[in-house]
């Protein structure tokens, strides 16, 4: 690594003696680059393409919609497509109210320079926020297309239609291409919140199953992904996470890693890096690398999260208040009166997002701007990241999305472009960070823990009576940009504070008829390790609490759980799904558990966040006693998600919502100690195999006259409680804490619920 | 700096590295251009980063550029093209198989593998000849759907 000789081979690297490098490392001073800045050739670069010219506004037509002179069109998309199938559905979607072929599209995705800020992709509004407003643009776009064309022939507009790029007269078919009409022209239109939409039974692209662009080259070799990004002059780097949460560098010594050339070491204050051409190289000097941190114990130990939630929420310290969010007649009084009232509680775990690729990022950060090559879901918010860490106005950064591994949330995306921005800074080129396995399900930031507990009655008339959910709840700080970032944490940069949870108190309660009903939540200051929002935030484990226990009630009234839902449940687009899953299922009437003893059925419903997608599961089980092993044999699913884009774009998705959340359920919990994650690897971190995947049967049922909602999440609200209640109407055993491992299992078994 | 002489894709390749353990996967993907094969965990947990060599499944993150010298390899850019993919990856491609798509690497070249040595595998024989091949999305049934399509057979 003292190579002087590579100054010549490169100029980018240039080294510095190792014993220079070893004194800088003693100081304590803010940053210390073990070599020399590359500016000189960071100048030479071209300048990034920060300011294009275009609109950027969401209001306006040109902020999504280009056409070009050669009749082709480009749709700018702040909204990302994280293997979710956006990048088939918004071109659909555009090209059917626009009047233009599909072929003549193309998208571009999350590129902070040329796409409006559309928020995050996040909480299934990709289409049905992000694509809808693409979709008005253009219906604007159109409308203003037909009244050029009306103008130069002299003909009222109700005489003129479009079709395939053109407008054409209705009566002499005469066409006129959008291309001539605009003449290279921008709209310079705001967005008509009132221009009509297309009547759904003209749809010839919405509603069809066309094939995603995407899936050919991810499965020859071809396709881009953020980790296969290369930048000219690019290095390798892997930043150092300390060996305890909250830890600080006290020593680091580099004699193991001296033999290896062409390795730099960054350090601003306990943020660490190591950087080299190679990145076998970068790896190796990571782990040989010898530091020595400070050992604090800051955790609670993920086998003490629950009592830390019940303790913490009577401790003015760790209190952040109690709230009631929902009340309905007198639940309290309700109960005492009733013969029976039945109580429960609830447990879900932290998890982490657990993508299946290590985050990667590129940043360059340049003296006249920056770019960033990121995965993130939300490229935009990024960018204000990037500029605040940097200390650079936010016209100075650029962000340029490229697909990454699943990303379910806010997982390790925005860290490792921070990581690699802080370092690029430091050394004046372009850097890679690829974060490690270790790194991934160790630092990640997780989904937050979650308590219910749960109290009900039900009437002499075997109806549910009165209703209590009682939560407890990290909260999520008011107004929070964004998640801190480890790496600006590290290095003692200022960055807003807080939790960043998603919306975790939705659907606490049950949609069926309860005349009182009381929901309230205690919340909590803090979360056990770094929380973030997760897929279908919160609402995964409110509904199984809810669902769970609206069988626990049918059960003890000796009811059938289906008709004890249907009785209290009026909404017909609910009512359908429900029915539906009925039908997929021959679900007979009579209460749980059944009489075989190993083979169950159990049901589940969410209307998600009570006004978004409709979703019915009915899970089909064996249970195997003696292993206490759960046999997933079916899963059937009715889903509404008002009107479906891309019927198998949509199915793919509820397919994967279903079979990750059964992951969840069954096998995910991020354990930690007092210091860090010791679930690291994926034995320690198991997730769904493909010996489990059982039998899948999903109706989507279409709604073409409806506006389209998220499918995204929903369907995974849906999962746990129905797989709960499929175990106990097998085998009489109820699992209330996740996952739904053979030894809860086994207990369960024993004593009745575990 | 050594060379390690092995055949990828048809062709003789020298691969150049100061280190003999250094992992095959990041002389394909930093060396050779060929980032098919991805990084999921680098423990041999994953499959993300398998290989054909000499017609097995090998995770390439647990082959050495020494252990490679000699051997044939196929990436999963040597199994076809995207106007001319190869049976498993046509199949891949009809029942849109991917969702974010990182494991797809790993899926296909572990289905040719199977296939090579079973023509026509039961589901379950699919189901375990995968198991250690992990997807996050929830692919997995497509992902059996076109395994048994590639093999000629339809999901029962």
């Amino acid at each position: 690594m003292t190579k002087t000789t590579d100054q010549n081979a490169d100029p980018t690297m240039i080294c510095v003696p190792a014993l220079n490098r070893r004194d800088l490392l003693r100081a304590t001073s803010a940053l210390i680059v073990a070599f020399a800045s590359g500016a000189t050739q960071a100048q030479q670069r071209d300048t990034p393409h920060l300011k294009p010219g275009k609109s950027l506004k969401t209001d306006e037509v040109d902020g999504f919609i280009a056409l070009a002179p050669d009749g082709s069109a480009t749709i700018y998309c702040g909204k990302v497509d994280l293997g979710t199938g956006l990048r088939i559905a918004i071109p659909q979607m555009a090209a059917e109210e626009l009047g233009l072929p599909l072929e003549a599209i193309t998208l571009i995705e999350g590129d902070t320079a040329l796409t409006p800020d559309q928020g995050p992709t996040a909480g299934s509004s990709g289409i049905m926020r992000g694509g809808v407003q693409i979709r008005q643009a253009a219906a604007t776009a159109r409308e203003a297309l037909i009244g050029m064309a009306a103008q130069q022939w002299g003909k009222p507009r109700t005489e003129l239609s479009v079709d395939d790029g053109h407008v054409i007269a209705n009566d002499t078919k005469e066409r006129l291409a959008f291309s001539a009409l605009l003449s290279g022209k921008p709209f310079a239109l705001k967005i008509d919140e009132k221009a009509p939409l297309k009547n759904p039974a003209a749809y010839s692209l919405v509603g069809k199953p066309l094939p995603r662009p995407d899936i050919a080259a991810k499965v020859t070799g071809q396709h881009p992904y953020m980790h296969d990004v290369k930048i000219d002059g690019m290095l390798h780097a892997r930043v150092i996470r300390p060996q305890a949460v909250g830890a600080s560098i006290t020593a680091i010594d580099d004699t193991a890693i001296r033999a290896l050339s062409d390795v730099k070491i960054v350090r601003i204050k306990n943020f660490l890096a190591v950087v080299s051409r190679n990145e076998w190289t970068a790896i190796r000097a990571a782990k040989e690398l010898k530091v020595v941190w400070s050992d604090p114990a800051n955790l609670i130990g993920h086998d003490k999260v629950k009592s830390w939630m019940l303790a913490a929420a009577s401790d003015a310290r760790q209190s952040a208040g109690k709230e009631v969010l929902t009340q309905k007649g007198d639940s309290a009084k309700t109960l005492i009166d009733s013969k029976q009232v039945l109580s429960a509680s609830y447990y879900w775990p932290l998890q982490s997002h657990a993508s299946m690729g290590p985050s990667c990022g590129i940043a360059d950060v340049r003296p006249d701007g920056v770019t960033i090559w990121s995965a993130s879901q939300a490229t935009h918010r990024l960018r204000g990241i990037c500029a605040r860490i940097l200390g650079l106005p936010l016209d100075q950064v650029r962000v340029i999305y490229r697909d990454g591994s699943g990303c379910y949330g806010t997982n390790g995306h925005d860290d490792v472009c921070a990581d690699a921005a802080l370092i690029s800074k430091a050394i004046g080129q372009p850097v890679r960070v690829q974060w490690s396995r270790e790194d991934e399900l160790g630092w990640d930031p997780k989904g937050p823990p979650q308590l219910l507990a749960m109290r009900g009655a039900v009437n002499g008339e075997g109806k549910l009576a009165a209703w209590e959910t009682e939560m407890w709840l990290p909260k999520a700080t008011a107004s929070l940009p964004n998640i801190p970032l480890l790496g600006p944490e590290a290095a003692g940069i200022d960055q807003p504070q807080g939790l960043s949870t998603g919306l975790i108190s939705q659907n606490a309660h049950p949609p069926y008829a309860h005349p009182h009903l009381t929901v309230r939540v205690n919340w909590l200051k803090d979360s056990p390790l770094r929380p973030s929002n997760i897929r279908a935030p919160g609402k995964i484990a409110n509904s199984f609490a809810v669902e769970s226990f609206i069988d626990e009630l049918a059960a003890s009234a000796q009811r059938d759980s289906l008709e004890f839902r249907l009785e209290g449940l009026t909404d017909p687009r609910g009512l359908a799904v429900c029915q539906k899953v009925a039908e997929l299922m021959r679900w007979q009437a009579r209460p749980s558990p059944a009489k075989s003893g190993s083979l169950g059925r159990g049901f589940s419903y969410v209307h998600y966040k009570f006004n978004e997608t409709y979703v019915a599961i009915g899970i089909e089980v064996e249970i195997k006693r003696r292993e206490g092993a759960i046999v997933v044999k079916r899963i059937v699913c009715a889903h509404d998600c008002g009107l479906v884009i891309n019927p198998d774009a949509t199915r793919q998705q509820v397919e994967g919502n279903i079979l990750q959340t059964l992951s969840r359920t069954l096998y995910e919990e991020t354990q930690f100690d007092t210091a860090k994650v010791t679930s690291v690897d994926w034995q320690s971190y198991p997730l769904l195999t493909f010996p489990d995947v059982p039998e899948l049967v999903i109706a989507l049922l279409d709604q073409p006259h409806l506006p389209p909602l998220g499918a995204g999440e929903a369907a995974c609200a849906a999962v746990p409680a129905a797989l709960a209640n499929a175990v106990f109407d097998a085998c009489g055993a109820r699992l209330r804490n996740v996952p739904f491992t053979p030894d809860r299992v086994k207990v369960a078994l024993a004593r009745g619920y575990a | 700096m050594a060379v390690y002489h092995c055949s990828i894709n048809g062709q003789n390749r020298q691969i150049e590295s100061a280190d003999p353990d250094q992992p095959l996967l990041y002389a394909l993907r930093n060396d050779l251009a060929l980032t098919g094969a991805k990084f999921g965990c680098g423990l041999g947990q994953c499959g993300a980063c398998s290989v054909l060599v000499d017609g097995e499944a090998i995770r390439s993150c647990q082959i050495s550029v020494s252990q490679a010298v000699g051997k044939t390899i196929t990436t999963l850019e040597g199994l076809g093209t995207i106007d001319n993919p190869h049976p498993v990856q046509a199949a891949f491609i009809t029942d849109q198989a991917a969702q974010c798509g990182y494991c797809a690497n790993g899926m296909v070249i572990n289905a040719v593998a199977l296939l090579m040595r079973n023509l026509k595998p039961s589901l379950d024989e699919i189901k375990q000849a995968l198991a250690n091949n992990l997807c996050r999305c929830g692919t997995h049934d497509r992902i059996l759907r076109a395994v048994m399509r590639a093999s000629g057979q339809v999901m029962p």
